[in-house]
């Protein structure tokens, strides 16, 4: 019998068209996304008058300069028009099938790709974006690469890769009630710490991963870039194929039942070594509020902000110093106690259906003590949460029902965070700055958002959970 | 791409662990082009306050660090966004090459695409060498790819570097010039693994 092989061997082998004598692979690619960021690369293929290589593999999506307010059709400021309308342009010259702000598909690429069923299990995909984790979910090998890289793939479908180290990290058990795939993942995260996994593709196994829902792993793998992975992936099951199942591009009938025998073998074979192993307990994981300003920095919602002049190593206590002082919060509050300006449902990490469906089973006849906005991850999720009344709810609790796109993740549409407000997030980063200079971000679930929201401060979504199902 | 052998410079050390790509390149400043000067916008909400006045404490306003083209930091540099503006920025400032004790993975690969040297010393090297340069931050440092070498003051650390990465630094390497070399083995493999699953190729655009 041939050697145990985990599911990370087995796509780079299936991927690999050579390897040099010094170790680094040439990698065939599947799938590569495009989104308006991606003019960098554009304008090398431009320089090399070069052609794309394979633009039936390469789909275009508009998400990250789209405005979620205002007509999308005659976008008001000249600059985000110009970056949407660059991405037509390059997709229309390339022959690029685009999702943009005229088609009813269109949304937040790591959404809308697993969505339309192009990201499917063992394949290798691609994107200029470092969210690209995400479709690992689906038992793809899917990660973030560079201009230049993008350039590269424009031009030969193919990228230069070393293999990365093998990590596994298993969540086993059952996660108490109001625990979501986002407090698992910031726990890990927490565990491992922001360069965790630096240098490896990481498998996310154990009980408690194989009970998450397909867009719980999503969120999963969005997230596994925030602990420094190449890559994180779940192996596909049953649950997989359902989702799947009648996607616009998946396979249909036969080809669709032949994909599924290749898929199962995809999954990592008993016995199979890994170069690092990292073990969690699914019932140890309490909802989680980030408080400082990188994701590692997370504590259960019970907890209290850390107190530098406890911390021994002086480093760690001038670190802590700066976030605490960021973020504006006082050494040892209680996180409950920290009080919030606004809210934000949305991103590749949260504007899932189920993602919306959890705000709104809390938000529900409450009203919201602050202003907040909600982008669906895609035009499609818009339209189903309005369809089941989400919208509704958001609008009748006091929230803005906004459009799809990356919009105050990232918050290059015009959609920020005013210095020095508090902002509630279902978003990945709470780096400084990142939903606007001087903006204070805190990462969490979106029920725990929505908990926060008519508390009017962090607040423990376990408490407003009593009759409803978050 | 430059080639890289030796480089010999003002070293400017910002000792922050995760100094992520946000804060090297804001994500306002990514609709620029390259010919915009994203030099200018390093570092951008560090360096300047809100009315755009260079803030005097950040290490690279400080007069002897103004021309740096060495940066020296702590570990995971360059962690988070994809952005490989965040290269740009670095290499427009001048920097040739960032010392610290890990990088982002996917800054480190758009580093070494755009002949930015990133040289890994542990966690007390780094220290060390940034608490030399608060001593004597006139220091120039010679950081030498061949050797492996860093060269400040009167200590010599050895740093580890990738050794494809540093093979393509030393020689300029363009990954669109080495992949020319198998243009053949592309399309023999995407032949063959048409065959091997179909299902990996969608149907046209619907």
């Amino acid at each position: 019998m041939s050697q145990p092989q985990t599911i990370i061997d087995k796509l780079w082998t299936a991927h690999e068209i050579l390897r040099r004598d010094d170790g680094e692979s040439l990698l065939w690619v599947d799938r590569h996304y495009v989104h308006e960021g991606s003019f960098h690369a554009f304008s090398k293929l431009a320089e090399r008058r070069a052609e794309v290589a394979e633009p039936r593999l390469t789909f275009g999506v508009a998400d990250h300069y789209v405005p979620t307010r205002g007509s999308r059709r005659n976008i008001a400021n000249p600059e985000l028009a110009r970056m949407v309308r660059q991405l037509e342009e390059n997709c229309a010259s390339h022959q690029i099938k685009l999702f943009g702000l005229d088609d009813a598909r269109q949304g937040i690429v790591h959404v809308v790709g697993p969505e339309q069923g192009l990201t499917l299990p063992g394949l290798l995909l691609v994107c200029g974006d470092s969210h690209t984790s995400t479709h690992g979910a689906l038992g793809a090998y899917a990660f973030g690469i560079g201009a230049s890289e993008v350039a590269h793939v424009l031009m030969t479908q193919t990228i230069w890769q070393q293999k990365p180290k093998r990590m596994r990290v298993s969540v086993d058990g059952a996660v108490p009630p109001g625990i979501t795939a986002k407090d698992i993942v910031l726990a890990i995260i927490a565990s491992i710490g922001a360069d965790g996994a630096t240098g490896c593709a990481v498998e996310f196994a154990g009980s408690a991963i194989r009970a998450l829902s397909m867009e719980g792993r999503l969120t999963l793998c969005n997230m596994s870039i925030e602990a420094g992975a190449r890559c994180g992936v779940v192996a596909p099951d049953a649950a997989t194929f359902a989702y799947l199942k009648d996607k616009p591009y998946a396979p249909k009938g036969a080809a669709f039942d032949q994909a599924i025998e290749a898929w199962s073998k995809l999954a990592t074979d008993q016995g199979a070594a890994f170069d690092r192993e990292v073990a969690l307990d699914a019932a140890n994981i309490a909802p989680i509020v980030t408080w400082g300003t990188s994701p590692q920095d997370a504590l259960p919602i019970d907890a209290s902000a850390p107190d530098p002049t406890r911390e021994s190593d002086p480093e760690r206590a001038q670190y802590l110093r700066d976030a605490l002082d960021y973020m504006g919060i006082a050494a040892g509050k209680k996180l409950t106690e920290i009080a919030i300006d606004r809210v934000f449902i949305g991103s590749c990490t949260n504007a899932r259906i189920e993602d919306l469906r959890a705000a709104a089973a809390i938000l529900a006849g409450r009203a919201s003590k602050v202003p907040g906005l909600v982008s669906p991850g895609s035009s499609l999720v818009k339209r189903q949460a309005e369809d089941e009344g989400l919208d509704r709810i958001f609008r009748q609790a006091g929230l803005e029902w906004g459009e799809s796109g990356c919009s105050m993740c990232v918050g290059i549409n015009g959609d920020l965070v005013t210095s020095g407000e508090r902002c509630a997030s279902t978003t990945n980063r709470n780096f400084r700055g990142r939903q606007g200079p001087g903006a204070r971000t805190h990462l969490m679930s979106p029920a725990m958002v929505a908990a926060a929201a008519v508390s009017g401060h962090l607040a423990d979504v376990r408490e407003f959970l009593a009759g409803r199902t978050a | 791409m430059e080639k890289f052998a030796t480089h010999t410079g003002t070293a400017c050390p910002i000792n922050q662990s995760n100094l992520n790509t946000d804060q090297i390149i804001p994500a306002r400043f990514l609709k620029w082009t390259r010919a915009m000067g994203f030099g200018k916008v390093l570092f951008h909400d560090l360096r300047f306050d809100a009315d755009g006045r260079e803030k005097s404490d950040f290490a690279l306003n400080k007069p002897v660090w103004r021309k740096s083209t060495i940066l020296v930091s702590a570990r995971n540099f360059g962690c988070g966004s994809s952005r490989e503006a965040a290269v740009y920025a670095l290499y427009d400032f001048g920097m040739r090459c960032v010392i610290a004790p890990s990088f982002g993975d996917i800054f480190a690969g758009n580093a070494v695409q755009n002949g930015l040297l990133t040289a890994v010393v542990s966690d007390e090297e780094a220290a060390e060498i940034m608490e030399s340069l608060a001593q004597r931050p006139e220091l120039p440092i010679t950081v030498d790819l061949e050797q492996q070498t860093i060269l400040c003051g009167n200590r010599t650390y050895k740093f580890t570097v990738d050794p494809i990465r540093r093979m393509r630094l030393l020689n300029g390497w363009d990954d669109l010039t080495l992949t020319e070399n198998y243009r053949d083995r592309i399309s023999a493999f995407k032949a063959e693994d048409k065959a091997k699953r179909p299902w990996a190729v969608p149907p046209g655009p619907i």
